[in-house]
């Protein structure tokens, strides 16, 4: 170690207030490392009996695990998949899985414990001692590589010669360029998100591609039965789950629907429930809805989630992911929780036939904000 | 275990050690030694594996820590590489029609139904499924408390900080590709969570919707995220672990592995067993208890049970929805932090509430981690070599900062099962986030307070055992009627492990103004310097001297190590 052991905090630093005692004659400043203890020999060590003890454990251990193979194979070829088994303070489960983990277990586990138990008893356990050595090269070390570093440099003339470092520099940072452009190019969007995120099924069709179609009135279709909806089927306190008229698909063909599901699916969800047209605080809320009746995007304004929790008494809608509470009688403003923007409301009347529809789209993003909203 | 012994040199061998002496070679020697010679003719390595073999490693539980996470990762690339036989890692559309009855003829991903396939076709495929979700889990836990003991215990000093940043960014690396993988199997859960980080991404500044639609290739959920997510986790973060964790053990067996203050232990030596035959044998059989042990759990605690959610769609969700433990800490600040850090100006959203938790805190937990040895480094002014570890009442601050940050982590990560204590505890949900909140800012300090007065405490109460001994529990009653305990000097090799640690003191400066009454030059840095030095080392509890011992001795003349109850201690 080096001179600064001592003096970087002294190592004679004492405090006063600890029954710091002056050292007078002979007494060292420091205890002295009392070196190793005494080994204390084991059962094996003492007696062949205890050494024959252990090494019948070890084996025990070892065939254990040999057996466990056996099981395992046994089961890999005899249990059936559709096989179950009640195991007491587990429950019911799959009688495959359960037999090869817990034979699989005992192949590794004997194994594991016959080594460890072999290591701790039979083979040697007085410490052995190994010497530190100073991590760092010595100073010629050092010095020969700077060197041979300076050396190369001017052998090289790239410190005589500076056009060559400054072009090679260049070189050098500029390379990085193919690599990262096809990549960030690749992955890149070549246009503005924002006018796809801004847009969604109700605009009238296909919001995919960010061109906005022209809006026409879309039946509410419950999901996923994808049947219309008449008002006066939605009684007070119950909620669909609606999609707008072309998005999904023919629940007994499959066929139809909007081209991308899922991403149509992820805009457009929307909640529908009624309430006492009293309750409602809400003036615009009542002139969206109708008799009571609204829909909400389903989409958290925090980070996308589905709103998916409904409370019929209190009528706050919760999300799942983060909490984030909307009370629905308040034009779904958040009155708990991360989220900030009240959930969209989708404005909706009756069509001729009595079947709710949407009036007009969103008339702000729905989901996550982000930076261009606006 | 008998202590007594007699004084020798700290690293000295005993009398009965024997050094290894070239024997002549038996039977199995000359054989292995033909092999041996074959391949070292090749290679000359016969001198560095001989090194490495003869290795000496300290022994104590808590270094199995890290052994334990290393082995959890072999055991997630052994059952990653049969999982991928199986894995179709595609967004495109399919109807199941496999064996479990319930999803039949239904529309999912190629990735759902063929995790539905590992799970109830692929024999064995459900119990390697679990191991590899039970591994990672394990994997995160055991490097989590690995990280904990090598902080507490100071092995982060020099020379081991650049070990210490690596293992930071393996821990960072390890939670991201738990979340790639656990985002797979494109089920009704793991869907919510992609659906939850597109939401991060948007939002982030400026660039969020660009963003968004760079790493899924377009509108949310598209076809891109689960290949991209795949290859992510199959090859680009494993290839990283995997480097990094090679420098990682590299850089232990370089700079041999630290080692707990005892008797015989020094800054300069190692005290333990040699890698032939006794490590061999505990930490190649460990690798199997490990093993055996998550494939027990596997086979009998069924985790992540996707058949039961069902295919993702946008629109339906699941109560209480969770991600895997490790991501919880970044959940639960999504959780507490409050709607209104979104601000909308000049026709922009920025959105501080989801940034703020989702964006910032991973890298700058991760950050904060990896600076940590340079910051106590230039607090302390401490630039030697540390070998040996410090019990964690020794260094107070260290230990108290230490507790103060898991509490905020804890915080965060309960915060993320908010809505579970609320169902399970029949509480507001409310109430419990507000907690959380108060809690947030509350109790970190709290926590600092006590954990440092605890460590002093220990600390008190160790140089009390030193000057005083052990209380032998008996009572003896002088002739004049009092009554004392009898207190029984301890051994030289137990005083050790209390006495060992260097003595402390803060850092003092001279006069900051000359005899002028000019200020020197740099007296703000310095006055910055003594507070923080201050902070660190301030109530220092220092170890007792030899003179203290003696002199507790003088006090005690006659008395034989005998404390008078009613005299209370010294």
């Amino acid at each position: 170690m080096n001179e600064q052991d001592s003096t970087e905090f002294g190592a004679t630093a004492v405090r006063l207030d600890q029954g710091h005692i002056e050292g007078h004659g002979g007494i060292p400043e420091r205890f002295a490392n009392p070196g190793l203890p005494a080994h204390t020999p084991r059962m094996a060590d003492l007696s062949d009996a205890g050494a024959k003890r252990a090494e019948r454990q070890v084996v025990a251990l070892f065939t254990l695990s040999i057996l466990g193979t056996v099981a395992f194979l046994a089961s890999y070829f005899l249990i059936g998949l559709d096989r179950t088994i009640f195991i007491p303070g587990i429950g019911e489960m799959g009688a495959s899985n359960a037999a090869l983990g817990v034979s699989m277990a005992l192949t590794l586990l004997g194994i594991g414990f016959g080594a460890v138990h072999w290591a701790k008893t039979l083979m040697p356990d007085e410490e052995v001692v190994e010497m530190r050595h100073p991590l760092r090269s010595s100073d010629e070390a050092r010095q020969a590589v700077v060197t041979t570093l300076t050396d190369g440099g001017e052998a090289s003339q790239i410190t005589r010669r500076p056009m060559i470092k400054y072009t090679l520099g260049g070189a050098l940072g500029l390379m990085a360029l193919p690599v990262i452009v096809p990549v960030v190019g690749g992955l890149a969007p070549w246009r503005s998100p924002a006018e796809e995120l801004s847009l969604t099924f109700w605009d009238g069709g296909e919001s995919t591609g960010g061109h906005a179609p022209t809006f026409k009135a879309m039946r509410l279709m419950r999901d996923p039965q994808n049947t219309p909806i008449k008002a006066e089927d939605v009684t007070i306190g119950s909620v669909f789950h609606v999609m707008p008229e072309g998005l999904l698909p023919d629940l007994e063909t499959g066929e139809g629907g909007a081209k991308h599901q899922l991403e149509e699916k992820a805009k457009a969800a929307v909640l529908l429930m009624r309430l006492n047209p009293d309750d409602i605080k809400s003036q615009k809320e009542r002139d969206w809805g109708y008799q009571g009746i609204v829909a909400y995007s389903k989409i958290c304004t925090h980070v996308g989630c589905p709103v998916g929790l409904y409370e019929q008494q209190t009528h706050h809608l919760l999300c799942p992911c983060h909490q984030s509470t909307f009370d629905v009688t308040d034009d779904c403003k958040v009155i708990f929780g991360p989220a900030k923007r009240a959930l969209p409301q989708l404005p909706i009347t009756v069509d001729a036939e009595g079947y709710l529809v949407s009036k007009a789209p969103f008339a702000e993003p729905i989901g996550p904000s982000f930076w261009e909203r606006d | 275990m008998s202590t007594s012994t007699t004084s020798r040199p700290a690293d000295g061998l005993r009398d009965e050690d024997t050094t290894v002496s070239a024997a002549a070679p038996g039977a199995a020697a000359r054989k292995l030694g033909g092999v041996a010679g074959w391949v070292d003719d090749r290679t000359g390595s016969a001198k560095g594996v001989g090194y490495l073999m003869k290795k000496v490693f300290p022994d104590h539980w808590s270094f199995m820590l890290g052994e334990i996470a290393m082995y959890s990762m072999i055991i997630c690339l052994l059952t990653g590489a049969f999982l991928t036989f199986w894995f179709v890692p595609s967004a495109g559309h399919t109807i199941y029609e496999g064996s479990y009855v319930p999803l039949r003829g239904v529309s999912m991903s190629e990735a759902y139904a063929s995790t539905l396939n590992i799970s109830f076709e692929v024999r064995g495929g459900l119990l390697i499924r679990q191991i590899h979700h039970w591994a990672a889990l394990m994997f995160v836990v055991a490097l989590t408390v690995h990280m904990f003991r090598v902080f507490f215990t100071g092995a982060f000093r020099k020379p081991r900080e650049i070990n210490w940043v690596i293992g930071s960014v393996l821990a960072l690396l390890a939670i991201v590709e738990g979340f790639a993988g656990y985002s797979l199997p494109d089920d009704l859960l793991s869907g919510t969570g992609i659906r939850a980080m597109q939401g991060f991404v948007q939002t982030a500044p400026v660039i969020g919707s660009y963003l968004s639609w760079g790493i899924f290739g377009g509108a949310f959920p598209g076809e891109m995220i689960i290949p991209r997510l795949y290859s992510a986790h199959v090859l680009l973060i494993p290839a990283l672990l995997i480097g990094l964790f090679s420098a990682h053990i590299i850089l232990v067996a370089m700079q041999k592995h630290t080692q707990f203050p005892g008797p015989g232990r020094t800054n300069d030596n190692v005290v333990g067993f040699p890698v032939m035959p006794v490590y061999a044998a505990k930490a190649g059989g460990f690798f199997f208890i490990v093993f055996g042990v998550i494939v027990l759990i596997s086979g009998l605690v069924g985790i992540n049970s996707v058949w039961v959610y069902g295919p993702y769609d946008p629109s339906p969700v699941t109560a209480g929805s969770q991600p895997d433990w490790y991501m919880g800490f970044a959940d639960g600040a999504l959780r507490l932090l409050p709607g209104w850090l979104e601000f909308s100006f000049l026709g922009v959203t920025l959105s501080l509430n989801i940034a703020l938790g989702a964006l910032v805190l991973l890298p700058l937990v991760y950050t904060v981690l990896g600076v940590y040895p340079f910051v106590e480094a230039w607090l302390t002014k401490d630039k030697r070599e540390h070998h040996l570890l410090q019990r964690p009442r020794n260094a107070p601050t260290r230990t108290a900062l230490g507790m103060a940050a898991i509490t905020i982590y804890s915080i965060f990560m309960f915060a993320a099962g908010n809505d579970i204590i609320a169902i399970k505890f029949g509480m507001s949900i409310n109430d419990i986030t507000v907690m959380f909140r108060w809690g947030l800012f509350l109790l970190p300090p709290l926590v600092f307070w006590v954990t440092k007065r605890i460590c002093l405490s220990l600390q008190r109460r160790d140089r009390d055992t030193v000057l005083h001994g052990r209380e032998t529990g008996t009572i003896l009653r002088s002739p004049a009627g009092g009554f004392s305990e009898r207190h029984e000097e301890i051994s030289a090799q137990d005083r050790w492990t209390m006495v060992e640690h260097e003595p402390v003191a803060t850092l003092e400066l001279g006069e900051s103004v000359d005899s002028n009454g000019v200020a020197a030059p740099d007296s703000k840095t310095l006055a910055r310097r003594q507070k923080l030095s201050r902070f660190y080392y301030g109530d220092a509890v220092n170890p007792v001297t030899p003179a203290e011992l003696d002199q507790a001795h003088h006090d005690h003349h006659g008395e034989a190590e005998t404390d008078a109850i009613e005299g209370g201690r010294h």
